[in-house]
């Protein structure tokens, strides 16, 4: 039987092994669990539907978003048409559900697939364009994808978009949000897991050092344009999968929500949530996700009450405003983002009262 | 475990043909729009020599050795490593082919780690794939622990240990050029290129320096192409040295050769003969 280490201090490390494990305490490991353990066994019971679909969807904007921070945090590749991309993992999904008759088990990871296909091709670019020129190309793909959604009418239904059928598994119906809420938090918890792993083999690596300086990169023997073109892959293969659920949590998809505000929501969940980090890239979503909702119902209320209806219809448009406002606010105070405010947080706890 | 300085293991198992370098450069012409940086250079290298480039500034040293590791690509002339001809081949795949190098202006991550700086030059010995990555297999995780235990004969053969875990943005200078050759020889390198390795280091670092190349070429018989301008480093210890000025060789041989050779002594200290 293994001994136990609850603390860091005279954690000392005996194999090169020991080194490479993702918690470096077992007190990392035991918060593991507990949230597991809350996530799957506690939440789900105590939550309200209201609160279900609130959480359902900030399972599905973290997966997407776990994929976009390996693309702009990792590679620094940065991509504008991240929305869009969601948006074909939604529709394979939708298509492949109700045009192919796919069981819901194979129609996620094939969305995925498909995505991470068309994710490659609107990375492309990334041979020779950088920077805020990339941008612009994969703002290029947002339109192209955009575009292609509601004129494909045989396909995709044009603007009145595809109804898709609750999802079963094994003849377990998982059409309401309770049991696809497990389906979303299982895919989320495996994805971030691979992407946590992915960061710390030689993919991750090389991601890194194709952000930090890719003159060396390309000296270390890392092949430049393929990584670029994976790592767009992968990033699509998580918009992808998050799109696929998307679908089947919403019943219906239109065109409407992958437009380029959703790109830019996926972006600024990975800016705020900590760009570089793959919990930061939940916090973000979980961030993101509450300040649509508390903004939403405080417009709402203010409208229903009397007097201040007028104000409220004024400050409705302020939606906007204060998103860019909370960006603003992160990048100034804390650039590193929530993932940064969680280590502090935790370091504090574990450094009291001798905090220095 | 290992603790001792100076067999790293990928030095002492490898075999004389993985240490084979056989570089040969001919008629190697580079040009920038109209000016000729490279004019019909020819360089020969073999196995376990320490060839030194040297030349007034400006007279394509680096250019040289740019073209040898893949970044420029030359107009004229031909690069043969081992016999294949390797003069229109990616950086990364020269890389993988066994030419590792270090950089003038040091281009190591300064944000990464010294340990995960000179990880990242083991990526073309990783054989693992996507699938076997992103679930962290058993073999994966053999691996990664493998290719930490050959860091860690380097770290000790360069004298680093208590650098490992610092970041390399936070080290000073000369400490910075030693990390970068471990980086290099992490790529296990058939053939070394050193830009400039002992550029603005004090007495001691350069000692340091000079003590593990000799160890290296004499003990491991690695080959080395040096670029510097420390003459009393290169005349001590390269074995050949050539001489460039604007774009051309003024001469190759052994270092008393070459100081006593009259157009190199004009190329450095300027042409007498109009004064008298």
């Amino acid at each position: 039987m293994r001994k136990f280490q609850f603390h860091p201090c005279g954690n000392f490390k005996e194999s090169y092994n020991e080194e490479i494990k993702i918690f470096e305490t077992d007190f990392g490991r035991l918060w593991l669990l507990i949230g597991l353990v809350l996530l799957f066994g506690v939440i789900p019971f105590i939550s309200s539907p209201f609160m279900l679909y609130v959480l359902n969807t900030v399972g599905i904007y973290a997966i997407a978003a776990i994929g976009l921070n390996l693309l702009i945090g990792y590679t620094g590749q940065i991509s504008l048409g991240h929305g869009a991309f969601f948006g074909v993992g939604a529709y394979a999904g939708a298509i492949l559900a109700t045009k192919a008759n796919f069981p819901f088990i194979l129609v996620v990871p094939a969305a995925g697939l498909i995505t991470a296909a068309v994710g490659m091709v609107f990375g492309l670019p990334s041979a020779r364009l950088k920077h805020l020129y990339l941008c612009i190309a994969t703002l290029a793909g947002q339109f192209i994808l955009e575009y292609v959604f509601v004129q494909w009418e045989s396909l995709t239904g044009g603007a009145e978009g595809i109804s898709v059928v609750g999802a079963t598994l094994f003849g377990l119906d998982l059409g309401n949000d309770r049991t696809f809420y497990y389906v979303i938090f299982v895919c989320l918890v495996v994805m971030t897991w691979i992407a946590v792993n992915l960061i710390r083999t030689r993919y991750g690596r090389a991601f890194i050092a194709i952000r930090d300086n890719d003159r060396a990169a390309e000296g270390m023997g890392i092949p430049i344009f393929p990584y670029k073109l994976l790592s767009f892959a992968i990033s699509s293969f998580y918009a992808g999968v998050a799109g696929a659920l998307y679908a089947y949590f919403m019943m219906s998809i239109t065109p409407e929500p992958f437009n380029l505000w959703l790109s830019i929501v996926f972006i600024a969940m990975i800016i705020i949530g900590g760009l570089g980090s793959i919990p930061g890239s939940v916090f973000g979503a979980i961030f993101i996700v509450a300040l649509e909702e508390v903004l939403s119902h405080g417009t709402e209320y203010l409208m229903n009450v009397g007097p201040s209806a007028g104000a409220a219809i004024t400050i409705a448009p302020l939606r906007e405003f204060v998103f860019g406002l909370a960006i603003v606010l992160f990048i100034i105070f804390e650039p590193k983002g929530l993932a940064e405010v969680w280590r502090i947080v935790r370091s504090n706890f574990r450094l009291w009262p001798f905090s220095y | 475990m290992k603790a001792f300085r100076g067999e790293p293991s990928i030095f002492a198992s490898a075999r004389p043909e993985d240490k084979r370098a056989e570089l040969e450069v001919k008629n190697l012409t580079l040009r920038f729009g109209g000016i000729t940086a490279l004019n019909k250079i020819d360089l020969a290298v073999h196995t376990g020599e320490l060839v030194a480039i040297i030349g007034p500034n400006g007279a394509g040293k680096t250019s040289l050795l740019n073209c040898i590791t893949g970044y420029y690509k030359p107009q004229e002339g031909r690069i043969f490593f081992n016999g294949e001809d390797i003069t229109n081949l990616h950086t990364h795949t020269l890389t993988e082919l066994g030419i590792g190098r270090t950089y003038q202006n040091i281009e190591l991550f300064p944000g990464m780690t010294v340990l995960s700086n000179m990880l990242l030059a083991r990526h073309v010995h990783c054989h693992y794939n996507v699938g076997k990555a992103s679930l962290f297999s058993k073999s994966v995780r053999n691996e990664e622990v493998y290719h930490r235990e050959i860091l860690e004969e380097l770290i000790d053969f360069l004298e680093m240990q208590s650098l490992r875990k610092q970041l390399v943005g936070a080290l000073p200078y000369g400490m910075r050029k030693r990390v970068e050759l471990g980086r290099a020889l992490a790529l296990e390198p058939k053939l070394l290129v050193l830009d400039e390795p002992f550029a603005g280091m004090t007495l001691e670092e350069k000692e340091d320096m000079v003590r593990f190349l000799m160890e290296l070429n004499e003990s491991w018989d690695q080959t080395m192409i040096l670029v510097e301008h420390d003459m009393s480093v290169v005349m001590s210890i390269s074995e050949r040295i050539a001489v460039l000025d604007f774009g051309v060789k003024l001469a190759e041989g052994t270092p008393d050769f070459v100081q006593s050779h009259p157009q190199v002594i004009k190329a450095y200290l300027g042409d007498t003969s109009k004064i008298d």
